[in-house]
């Protein structure tokens, strides 16, 4: 040890230590300091209490610190006669508790009262002295000035709660937010579908975030008394600038179906409309299918004309799954005279045709892989024999269970023609 | 909540129903609540954000008032199916008591109100002891005193496997409460107003005074007493709010005597 020497060793020491630059003399006159006066001028405030309260003992430190003779105290006061109201409230409710309870409490902020009526903020420690049965005697307490670290917790507190204020203020703008976008989504979909004669029709839109619109839409619509129009597409990037295109899309689309209902008309006005936009941040497209249908014997004349999008899938009543194919249709809103591409087929009874955007194909598996259109496929070969409620239902549930892996929004269409025995089988 | 039943159903005996007050947790009852285990079925719990309970129940929708808390006692009460309960309130829980009582009135048999207050702020010719500017100091002491309070341990009250030794930390720290829903606690508890509540009260009720509780002055047990018809008001020679602590055996010799009282009287 530094500054010990042969001496130190072989002499008297007091416990083993020796004093730096001073003599065992000097060591020994401090170690003997009156117990009494390191008690009243410790550096900290000293109390005892009888378990009633009442303050038995308190040393000089805290009678200077709270401005009291040592009479105004002892056999007067209660310890709790020293606190705030809102004290004397947490010590009755926490610290009083504690101390029955463990024979202890540590570090308890509290507010003494001076006698100038000023507040010393303080930090308490209490233990309960214990006779050799075990039974309380009294309560000793030491006390810690502790008005510089109260400052700056002070200023922790006013910080957090600003804090607290403000992510409140976040969440109720996220909910009015969330709020606004769903009610948009709304009015971008049709809120039923119409009843078709023969054919047994249903939708599912699956949201993926409610933070923002997405872009994906369909409808189903007469168009006169033998004729219905229907379509599904996905208009490029989310929120408002593509909720502005999609209810365009909307629009265009149900307005060009009456002026001139051949599909691949429909997809061309639409494609010159979204041209006509200018849209100075984005270039702003879709991918879209658009059918007809019309009554042709005991099934359906299917029309169906494609920009860009994915086939649609016609399950077959004896279970096949076909690909509508609209391969080498362009995206609608980019080139002008896009090549749309238009295919014709039946729809028997049994059969049921499904619409969908990518969504549901580029959810992702726990792999990492996509659902991709095979296991789509493999999915669709089932549907035969079902209501179209009940093949929507199953890859609603499907998106369901993908949860989070679902990164993009879905929209699903489904045409199902019943069998005349009333089911699809 | 957290709840622990010393019986089970219909083995006959009569049901002592502790509930906690504001700042603690069902340790409070532990001198007391083992001397009546012998021949009545004891069941004690934890309010949601109080000692053992789980923290994602808290919600603050069902605990705007103090009839949230109410129905978390008919809740106990009904799981456990439990019937003809002596219900042992301390402070707050009192009126909680009280609430649940006028819900399901066959559901209880008697009150204990243990430091009951029906109001604490200062009213036009009531004094509860305290005013409004009071009650937000007790709430600044909550939150000095809750800077020390460690999100490390909130899991561990939520039932953390992970981490054991949590869980160990927590069995020796008694009256831990979440800081948040404490706060909130303590304002609904020393912001209500029963008072209207006390002469509806028509169950058999002793009322338990400290001679000396600055939270519950004898003045506020005294209006207790003559507000709720034909209850029984003992003053203990005791000082502070918690008597089930700083004297046990007094307390529980008088709500002894009290249960022998009222079930002799109905025999």
């Amino acid at each position: 040890m530094m500054g010990r020497t042969d001496d130190d060793r072989t002499g008297g020491g007091h416990d083993g230590a020796a004093v730096p630059g001073g003599s065992d003399a000097t060591f020994a006159a401090l170690l003997e300091d009156d117990a009494a006066d390191l008690y009243d001028n410790a550096p900290c405030g000293y109390l005892s209490t009888l378990l009633d309260g009442h303050i038995a003992k308190v040393n000089k430190t805290l009678l200077t610190w709270l401005g009291y003779q040592r009479d105004d105290l002892v056999g007067r006061l209660r310890f709790t006669d020293l606190l705030t109201v809102g004290g004397k409230l947490y010590h009755e409710t926490h610290f009083a508790p504690l101390l029955r309870l463990r024979g202890q409490a540590d570090e308890i902020a509290l507010e003494l009262r001076t006698a100038d009526g000023h507040r010393l903020p303080v930090l308490v420690t209490s233990t309960v002295k214990t006779a050799a049965d075990g039974q309380p005697l009294l309560i000793r307490t030491s006390v810690f000035d502790a008005r510089q670290r109260r400052a700056y917790e002070r200023e922790l507190l006013r910080a957090r709660r600003e804090a607290d204020a403000e992510r409140e203020q976040v969440e109720r703008e996220r909910a009015r937010l969330q709020q606004l976008s769903e009610t948009l989504q709304r009015t971008l979909l049709p809120p039923i579908l119409p009843v078709v004669p023969g054919i047994d029709a249903a939708a599912h839109y699956h949201v993926a975030t409610h933070e923002q619109v997405g872009g994906d839409f369909y409808d189903l619509f007469p168009l006169g008394p033998d004729r219905w129009g229907f379509f599904l597409g996905d208009v490029c990037g989310k929120g408002p600038d593509a909720a502005a295109i999609t209810s365009l899309t909307r629009y265009t689309l149900r307005a060009a179906a009456v002026y001139d209902p051949d599909p691949a008309a429909v997809l061309s006005n639409l494609n010159n409309v979204l041209l006509q936009q200018d849209y100075a941040r984005d270039a702003r497209y879709c991918t879209v299918l658009f059918g007809l249908i019309s009554p042709d014997g005991d099934g359906f004349t299917l029309t169906l004309a494609g920009g860009g999008h994915l086939p649609a899938l016609l399950t077959r009543a004896d279970g096949r799954v076909e690909a509508v194919s609209t391969a080498g249709g362009q995206l609608i809103g980019i080139l002008p005279d896009a090549r749309i591409a238009v295919t014709t087929t039946r729809l028997e009874p049994g059969d049921s045709l499904l619409l969908y955007t990518d969504g549901l194909t580029e959810a992702r598996h726990p792999d990492g892989t996509f659902l991709g259109e095979e296991h789509l496929i493999a999915l669709a070969a089932d549907f035969r024999g079902h209501d179209a409620r009940t093949i929507i239902d199953t890859l609603a549930r499907v998106l369901h269970e993908l949860g989070d892996r679902l990164t993009d929004d879905t929209a699903l269409l489904v045409l199902t023609v019943p069998t005349t025995n009333g089911d699809t089988r | 909540m957290t709840v622990g039943d010393g019986g089970r159903d219909g083995d006959g005996r009569p049901v002592l129903l502790f509930a906690h007050g504001f700042g603690c947790d069902q340790n409070m009852w532990r001198l007391v609540a083992p001397a009546f285990a012998q021949d009545h079925r004891v069941v004690l719990f934890d309010y949601v954000g109080a000692g053992g309970s789980d923290l994602t129940a808290w919600d603050p929708g069902r605990y705007a008032t103090l009839e949230g808390y109410a129905t978390d006692v008919l809740e106990i009460c009904a799981e456990l199916g439990l019937r003809d309960v002596v219900f042992v309130g301390h402070s707050v829980s009192a009126m909680i008591g009280v609430l649940a009582a006028a819900r399901e009135p066959s559901r209880f048999a008697a009150l204990v109100m243990v430091g009951p207050s029906p109001r604490y702020i200062d009213d036009e010719g009531y004094v509860g002891g305290f005013g409004a500017e009071d009650i937000d100091e007790l709430l600044d002491s909550l939150d000095s005193n809750y800077l020390g309070w460690s999100a490390a341990t909130a899991p561990a009250i939520m039932g953390n496997p992970d981490r054991p030794e949590l869980g160990a930390e927590l069995t020796n720290s008694f009256c831990r409460t979440d800081p948040r829903i404490a706060r909130h606690f303590a304002r609904l508890t020393f912001t209500a107003d029963n008072r209207d509540d006390l002469p509806r009260v028509g169950l058999p009720t002793l009322v338990l005074q400290c001679r000396e509780d600055v939270i519950a002055p004898v003045a506020v047990g005294e209006y207790v007493h003559r507000a709720v018809p034909g209850s029984a008001l003992v003053v203990l020679d005791a000082t502070g709010h918690c008597p089930h602590l700083s004297a046990p055996e007094p307390t529980t010799a008088a709500i002894r005597d009290f249960l022998a009282a009222t079930f002799a009287s109905r025999a």
